[in-house]
Parts: structure tokens; sequence; C-alpha cells
């Protein structure tokens, strides 16, 4: 509108309007952001939606990730090859779904994703450890680890598989308290 | 049976795979034709026209988010119908157009409906978990499909209504947020308390927010006893030096600057604004005739109603937060794991800290659960914890007489000379109360490790030793305080009358003398006048003494045996024999019962003392503000976590109890010496009365005679009686009530808790039933499994060959099968599609341009 510059179309703005929880005000600020983490590879003009993709260590650098220790499994899982490349529309996915208006159904399913680790669809014992070994910079002994992983699988597993499926993280986490309000981006 | 279940599920899920598929494909049709158009539409560029037509039609689609809002939108939504219906009948071709179908009435209804479906899914798209790109084309599928069918809708008076309302909601949502987040900006050392907690867990941090607390209280104390008692007695009372009660008599005058005696609360502190005698008893001071006396009581009862108010409203609270405790001892950990990091957490320290705290809190948890486990002798403990409990028994017995012997011995020094005593005699009450103070907490402490209790109610039955021991102490010293109230009283009688004699004398000479009934005020000095001993302020200066030694003894100690010894322990351990940070002396521990009774004691203080001493509210604020931030550096500064970090009570009703009880304790003595002791003759609000409450029955007798009357009612023991029985009435059914919603609570839980099990049974059952046909199938996963854990390892910065160990665990050989099963099952399911193959992931970006046509569904059949 007031742009001098045309980024995006008019429609484009409001197709990500619908397609995500942003105004048009932050989708732009969004692409601006984008923009920044690689000027010379991001095109401003995205009117014809160019294929541009950037890598991990470019997003996982953003100050918004840079101190989460998720951060990788955060941006693979929304990035359409797993290996962490986002194009535009992936980036704009991920702050969507991490932002404060995402509902929790939504936000637990990109939970799940993000700490499964081994990307099976299962949390199992190993993605457990590691989640934790990330959140606590691995200061637990192996058998303290070994406890809370299995004490954690023996709370949620409902099924008694000895792992957590999406439907049993789902139980659990739409319980927590704390879970819509600590599982959110501000950006 | 369970097993039929299942095989029904499976047949449900395939026909809805099916459903899928067939929509899938129906769907593909359109998307080609939406492909097409959007071809088209680059082709003609941004025509205006077009972008508007567009916008509105987004606006409706908004309009229909926001579903249920009011008439109006109704009223829309069935013109909305109506024009569908119109449009689909008014243009034939259109719809034939593109289904390539003649319309009948069948048709009509479906299409409506689908034109519904796609709006709904227009508006439910953002809670889709799918790919950005895939949503962005069922968007535009949608909404084309919409345009095409339904027609572009005319300008409303109702849309810019409702959209104005829209964006006020919005607003408001807003502005709330932004005020939340202002509040919580407001409370004051957050961060601190933080850092404390991240290091010493939140038992050590739970004494820092109490004292954060206390610190507010009496902020709201202060303001009262302030604004309503001093602030209006410096301005519009009368000055320094007027009257004799404002005035330092003659005989102390040569020393009052001095600081020993102004450090003891003497001199000119003694006659000031801080104590009780310096008020006036003018009925009413100043232009707006604020009346001061009914002030000063009213704000001092009023300060002990709003403390009780504030305790038990916290009380409540903090027991509705710990009510549903049952439903957090199901996932504490899983809990722990998932939601404890914070993702908004953007500042290296802070995530720093948030490291260390979730480490801590892990290590709590840990502790919680090994201590469940244990299971040991338990007559052992059972006995050692009978002889620690007498050991402590004896010990506060011993303290109690201890201290009523030198309670005794101190009244005796009291009848000899002051001149002939020395300092310790002197000052043996309060030395040997502190030096109980000083040596029995740490004397419990070694006993108590005796008991070998969970760290958590160990520190409880701490607190509650301690607090019998400062209770002794504190009654003692009020009984004390009372004996030497009554000689002050005697005393005060003699002056009294003494003082009355001479007035009345110096008037029989004066009318005798000059012959004349116009008798002037003798001409005195403020500072010569004969005067009481004003037991109020002795009292007052009491209290405020007690406080400040009280702070100089925390703040020493902390001083000496936290930092002199961490000093000393860190520096000193370079030339030592032994190692002084593993061995002897180490680091202190934060004394978390000692530090939290001071607190509530301290306040106990501050009650009882605000009412002869007004300024002590201030000086105690003074007291918690440096308090918070000196003990706060002590402890990150010279003390170690304890040795089993555990974790804080859920609620800190524990505290919160003692608080109240202390606040009852300290409620008596004031309450009885405003109800039966007659005040000072001659200083004092409240001279010259008979009893303190004398001025609110002056009050009321000077208002208007109905409200008189109201209050002789009021005040008949005919009407208080019932009230009194209504209340316990009251009382006894609420108490009934919240039992019977506590059992209902009970019930549900156990019920949930039930219910679970038997869904975990369920589940264990049907695995070792099945495990002939889990054996057969068990063959099977291996060879589509075999290409799986390769592609999968790819994308993990750490590479781990785990997929494969937890499929084939001993013991659970049938498990690998379910997984199998499950996920093939799980393919069509509508909430996978995120995840996805592993089949296009290692391959060129150039593959990734080619339109995938369902990306979701690819994870399944990649796996066959």
């Amino acid at each position: 509108m007031g742009n001098k510059q045309t980024i995006f179309t008019d429609e484009q703005l409001d197709a990500y309007q619908d397609c995500t929880f942003f105004t048009r005000k932050e989708i732009l600020r969004l692409h601006s952001r984008y923009h920044e983490l690689a000027p010379h590879l991001v095109p401003m003009d995205y009117t014809n939606e160019p294929d541009c993709k950037l890598p991990l260590a470019l997003i996982v650098d953003m100050p918004e990730l840079k101190e989460n220790p998720f951060r990788n499994r955060i941006v693979e899982s929304f990035s359409e090859d797993g290996m962490g490349n986002l194009s535009f529309n992936e980036f704009v996915d991920m702050f969507s779904v991490l932002s404060e208006m995402a509902p929790r159904e939504l936000k637990a399913i990109y939970a799940f994703k993000i700490y499964d680790y081994n990307v099976d669809n299962y949390l199992c014992k190993e993605d457990l450890e590691k989640t934790l070994n990330k959140l606590t910079k691995e200061e637990l002994t192996p058998e303290e680890v070994e406890l809370v992983c299995e004490k954690a699988i023996e709370e949620a597993d409902l099924d008694g598989d000895n792992k957590l499926s999406y439907t049993d993280f789902e139980n659990m986490i739409s319980r927590a308290p704390d879970f819509l309000s600590t599982f959110h981006i501000r950006i | 049976k369970p097993q039929d279940i299942d095989e029904d599920d499976e047949r449900e899920k395939r026909k809805a795979a099916a459903r899928k598929g067939s929509k899938a494909s129906r769907k593909k049709v359109s998307k080609e034709q939406s492909d097409d158009e959007s071809e088209e539409d680059k082709g003609r560029g941004k025509k205006s026209g077009r972008a508007v037509s567009k916008k509105e039609k987004e606006d409706q689609n908004n309009d229909k988010k926001g579903n249920k809002k009011g008439k109006d939108e109704e009223n829309k939504d069935k013109e909305n119908k109506n024009k569908t219906t119109s449009s689909s009948f008014s243009s034939p071709p259109s719809p034939a157009d593109s289904d390539e179908e003649s319309l009948s009435e069948g048709e009509i209804a479906a299409l409506k409906e689908q034109v519904e479906e796609k709006k709904k899914l227009i508006a439910t798209l953002r809670n889709k978990p799918w790919r950005m790109k895939k949503r962005l084309l069922l968007l535009k599928e949608a909404q084309d499909f919409v345009e095409k069918f339904e027609g572009a809708l005319g300008k409303g008076k109702g849309r810019r209504l409702y959209a104005f309302k829209v964006m006020m909601t919005k607003k408001l949502i807003k502005f709330n947020r932004d005020f939340e987040n202002f509040k919580t900006a407001c409370i004051p050392w957050e961060r601190k308390i933080k850092e404390v907690e991240s290091h010493f867990g939140s038992s050590v941090a739970s004494y820092f927010l109490f004292l954060r607390w206390m610190y507010g209280l009496n902020l709201v104390l202060f303001g009262f006893m302030f604004g309503l008692v001093v602030l209006p007695e410096v301005l519009m009372g009368l000055p320094y030096g007027s009257i004799p009660r404002k005035t330092v008599p003659r005989d102390e005058q040569a020393t009052a600057m001095d600081f020993s005696v102004l450090f003891d609360f003497g001199g000119y502190c003694k006659y000031s604004v801080l104590f009780y005698g310096f008020y006036n008893n003018d009925r009413s001071i100043g232009v707006l005739q604020f009346k001061l006396p009914l002030s000063y009581l009213l704000t001092s009862v009023g300060i002990f109603g709003y403390s009780l108010l504030v305790v038990i409203r916290t009380m409540a609270r903090n027991a509705n937060e710990g009510g549903d405790g049952g439903d957090e001892g199901e996932f504490i950990f899983s809990w722990k794991m998932f939601t404890s990091w914070d993702y908004l957490i953007g500042n290296p320290e802070t995530a720093d800290n948030k490291y260390a705290s979730i480490t801590t809190s892990f290590k709590e948890s840990i502790v919680d659960e090994q201590e469940n486990q244990k299971d040991e002798n338990i007559h052992l403990r059972r006995f050692l914890r009978v002889f620690a409990n007498f050991l402590i028994l004896c010990s506060l017995g011993g303290s109690g007489y201890l201290i009523y012997f030198v309670v005794k011995r101190s009244q005796d020094f009291a009848k000899m000379d002051p001149k002939t005593l020395t300092w310790f005699e002197n000052n043996e009450v309060e030395f040997v109360m502190s030096l109980l103070g000083l040596v029995c907490p740490p004397l419990f402490e070694t006993i108590a490790e005796l008991e070998d209790y969970h760290p958590r109610i160990a520190l409880k039955w701490q607190l509650a030793r301690i607090f019998a021991l400062f209770l002794g102490n504190l009654y003692t010293f009020l009984f004390a305080l009372f004996d030497e109230v009554n000689g002050k009283l005697e005393a005060e009688k003699s002056i009294k009358n003494a003082t009355e004699w001479a007035l009345h004398q110096y008037y029989a000479n004066y009318s005798s003398f000059y012959n004349t009934t116009n008798v002037p005020p003798p001409n005195v000095a403020p500072a010569d006048v004969i005067r009481g001993p004003c037991w109020e302020t002795a009292v007052g200066r009491e209290f405020v003494k007690l406080t400040v030694s009280d702070v100089q003894v925390t703040f020493l100690t902390i001083l000496v045996g936290d930092f002199l010894r961490a000093f000393i322990v860190r520096f000193l351990n370079y030339c030592w024999c032994w190692d002084l940070e593993a061995g002897f002396p180490s680091y202190g521990e934060f004394d978390i019962s000692g530090n939290v009774l001071g607190l509530v004691f301290n306040q106990g203080m501050i009650w009882m003392g605000a009412f002869y001493a007004p300024g002590l509210v201030g000086l105690n604020v003074l007291r918690l503000l440096t308090s918070m931030y000196y003990q706060s550096w002590a402890v990150m500064a010279c003390n170690v976590p304890h040795e089993r970090v555990f974790k804080a009570s859920r609620s800190n009703n524990f505290y919160m109890g003692m608080l109240l009880l202390v606040l009852f304790l300290s409620l008596l003595p004031v309450v009885y010496s405003m109800m039966t002791l007659s005040p000072s003759f001659d200083c004092g609000p409240f001279s010259g009365q008979e009893k303190m409450y004398d001025v609110v029955i002056d009050t009321i007798q000077a208002m208007p005679a109905f409200i008189g009357n109201i209050f002789t009612y009021v005040s008949n023991p005919g009407l208080i009686m019932p009230a009194i029985l209504l209340m316990i009435l009251a009382i006894y059914y609420l108490n009934t009530v919240s039992k019977a919603y506590q059992q209902a609570n009970t019930d549900l839980k156990k019920k949930m808790q039930m219910a679970r099990d038997d869904e975990k049974n369920r589940r264990n059952n049907q695995d070792s039933t099945n495990q002939v046909m889990k054996d057969l199938e068990d063959l099977l996963p291996n060879k589509s499994l075999a290409p799986t854990p390769v592609a999968e390892e790819k994308p993990l910065d750490i590479v781990i060959d785990k997929t494969r160990t937890t499929r084939t665990k001993p013991g659970t050989a049938g498990k690998g099968v379910e997984v199998q099963k499950e996920e093939s099952l799980s393919a069509p399911n509508p909430r996978r599609p995120v995840t996805r193959g592993p089949g296009p992931r290692g391959g060129p970006p150039g593959n990734m341009r080619s339109p995938q046509p369902e990306p979701g569904r690819g994870r399944g059949q990649g796996r066959r």
C-alpha cells in the first residue's frame, strides 16, 4: 500500500493473513526479518513467488531462536525437506505456529514433531534423553536421565508400548498448565 | 473382543481413507483448474478491479470467521445463501461450465454444502497443521470455488459495524495483553528472585517471595499509617517545642543530641513523630477539622484488619492453587520435560539461569521420587524420631526456664539502683534471648538429622520448633513489658495527682493573691513541666529498639557467618592443610527456616509496635528493602545450594499460617492495652480520656441522634447474640459444603485414575493375547523398515542408531509390529500430513520445485 517497493501483492498478503495468525504488518515485518538474514539471497520482491531457501545455520542465528536448546529441531520440523532449509512460506509458518494466537492443538502437533528427534512419529526413550540433555545441558548423571525418562514415559504412556505416540503426547500436553505460555515466540 | 473393536476401527479408518482419497482426487481436479486460473491471474497482472473484488470477498470470509456475532450476521448468512441459490439459478451455465453437469435440486443443496464447507475451510485454514504451500493452494482453490458459486456481495451497513467491532475486540485484546505485561513489569525483583531460584531451588526462592510479599504488605500499612496519622500531625498539628509533650525535658536536653542516646531512640527521637507521645489530643486539627485521635485509633485497628484480610485471602488463593494437586501429580516429569523451556527466552544470561533452574527442578523431583521409593528399617527410625522429639522438648523446656529465670532476676535488678548495675546485668534478658535464638536453631537442626525426614518435611518441623521457641521468648518479653507498664501506671497516678495538686495550688494562690477569677495558665516553659512517664512511648521504644537490634543481629550474622566464612574458606584455602571448601567449615547454606521465622516475628513486632510507635512501620519498610538486596546478594555471593535441593511445598500456606498465628498473638496485647489500660494523662492522642476507645464513643455522640440510636441498637446484646449464632451457622454450613466438594473431587480423581489404569490394562492385555499374531507379523516389518533408518538418519546432526533398538527390545517382541501397523494406519490420518516421507528429503533442491500432489500421504507409502 504505502510501500514504494511492492514486496507482496495485496492478494498474497491477504492469503497469508488467511493462512496464518499474523496481520499484514507482521507479515511484512517477517519478510524484512527474513530478508535481513541473507540480504543477497532473499529478493525484496516476492510478487512472483521466487524459490529461495535459507539454510538452517542462518535461521538458527536469529536472536529469537539463538538461545533455544531446540532451535535446530524447530527449524528442521518446519522445513519441508527435514534438513532445516526454510523457504519464506515455511518461515512464516513457523512463527505463525509459535505465535501467541495459535491454538493449543496446532502447537501440540508441532511440539510433538520438535521433540521427535528421530522422526519416527513416536517419542521414544532416546528422544526423551536427547530432550532432557538439551534442557539441562547434560548436567544430570546418566542414572538420573534414565530415571527421569522412564518416569516421563510411565506417566504419559497410555497404551503401554514404552514410547509416546501423538495421542499420549496430546493427552499429556493438553493438561499442562504452562504449555501455552511457554511454547511461543514473539517476533 | 478388544481385537474386534480394533478391527472395526481399522475398517473405519480405511473407509475414511477411501473417502478422503476420493475427495482428494476431486480436489486435484479443482486444483488444476485453480492452477490454470492463477496463471491467468498472473497473465492479467494486478488489475485493480479484481483485487478489490477479492478483498471484498475476503472481508466476507472474515465475517464468517467471527461466527456468532449477533443477528445481522445471521441475516447476512441467509442473504448469502439466497444469493448463492439465486446466482446458481440465474446463471445455470456457470456451474455447468465447471462441473459439466446440469442442475437438479439435490445438486444445488450439495453445492451449497460444498460452498459452506469451503468457507469453513478458509476460516479454519490457519489452524490446520499443513505446510504453507499446501495451505496457500487450498486457500486459493477454496476462495475461487466460493467466489464462483457465490458471487460477489454488495456492501451492507452492518458489515462496517461488524468490522468496527472486530477491530475493537482486537484492540481490547492487545490492550489487555499490554496491561498484563505492564503489571508483571511492575512487580519488583522478579529477575533477582528468578536468579536465586535457578541457583538454589524453589525452596530458597520461596523465602524471597515471602519477603517480597511482606514488603508489599508493609508498604500498604506504611501508606495507611503515614497518610492518616503521621502526615496530618506533621502538617496540621502543633510544631515541636510548642507543648510539653512535644519538647525534650530540661534534664534530658544536655544529652538529647548524643549519638548513643539517639541510637537508643532517646532524646529528640523520643519526642518526635515516631512515637505515640508526640501526638496531641486536640479533638480535631487543621482547616480540614481532621479528627486525629479518632484517625489514630481507627488506623491502628485498621492495620490489623487489613493484614488479617490480606493474609487470609492469600491463604485461600494458595489453597486454591494447591487444590488441584492431584492432577499435577500425574505428569510431573513429562510436563517438566516438555513445557519447562520458555521459548521466549532470548537472552543468554536468562537462558543460562533457565538451564540451571530446569536442572535444579529435575533434581528436586528426583529427590522426591527417590524418597517415595525409600524403604528402610522403620522401627529404628521411629525410635529415633521419638528420641529426637524428646530431646527437643527438653531443650525447649530448658530455654523456657532460662528465660523465666532471667526475667525474674531482671525484676530484682529493676528494684535496685540502675547506677550500680553492670551493662550485662542491665541487658541480661535481651542477651540471653538472642543467645538462645542463635544457639537453639542449629541445635534443633542437628537433632533433626536423627529423624531423617524428607528435607521439605524437616523444614516444616524445624519451623514449628523454632516457632515455639520464639513464641516463648516473645511472650516472656511481653509479660515483662506489661509488668513494667503496670509499674509506670502507678507512678503516673502519683505524678498526675501531684501535678493536679500543684495546679490547683497555683490557681488558688493566684486567685487569692490577685483577687480575680480570671486566672492565666501558669507560665512555665514546656521543657520544665512535670510530666508522667508516658508508658505508651516507653513500650513503643522497646519495640523499636528490639526491631533495630534484630536487624543488626541479622545483618551481622550474615556478614560474619556467611560472608566472612565464605571469604576465609575461599582465600585461605590456598594455604591450608586441608581442603576448606570440601572439608570442615565449607560454605554456609541458606538458612530458610531461621530467615522465614525471623521475618514472621519481626512482622509480629511491627503489628504490636505500630500502635505505640507509628514510625515503626516506616522503619520496617526500610528494613525489608535493604534486607531484600542484602540477602539476595549474600545468598548469591557466599552460600552454596543445599545438599539435597528440594522443592518448596506447593502452597506456601505454612508460612502464611504462621503469620496468621503471629498476627493473632500480636493482636491480643494491643487490644488488651486499648481496652483496659488507661492512657497517659499528658501525652498521646488519647490523653485526658479514661479509656482509649472513648474517642469513638465521643465521636458517635457528636453525630446526629439517629446514628447514635442505630449504634445503640446494634450494640444491643439481643441483636449481637443472634448475629453471632448466624455466623456460626454459616461457617458450619460452608464447612460442610466445602467438605462435600472435596469428597466429590477426590471421587472424580479416583475415577479418572481408574479409567486410565483400565485403558493401560486393556492395551497390555491385548498385547499379550495377540502374541501369536504379533510373532507372525513380526517378520514383516524388517522388510519395510530396512530402508527407513538410513533415510531417517540423514537429517539428524547427531547420528544414532536407535530406531532399531527400540523396535527389537527384549521382552516386547510384539511391539515392533504395532508400531508398523499404527504407522500404516496413521498415514491417511489427516492430522499427519506434516510429517514428510523420507523419500524426497535427500533429493536435490530441483526436486522440491515440482509440485507434490499429496505431501502428507507420502509418508506411509514411502515406508512400504
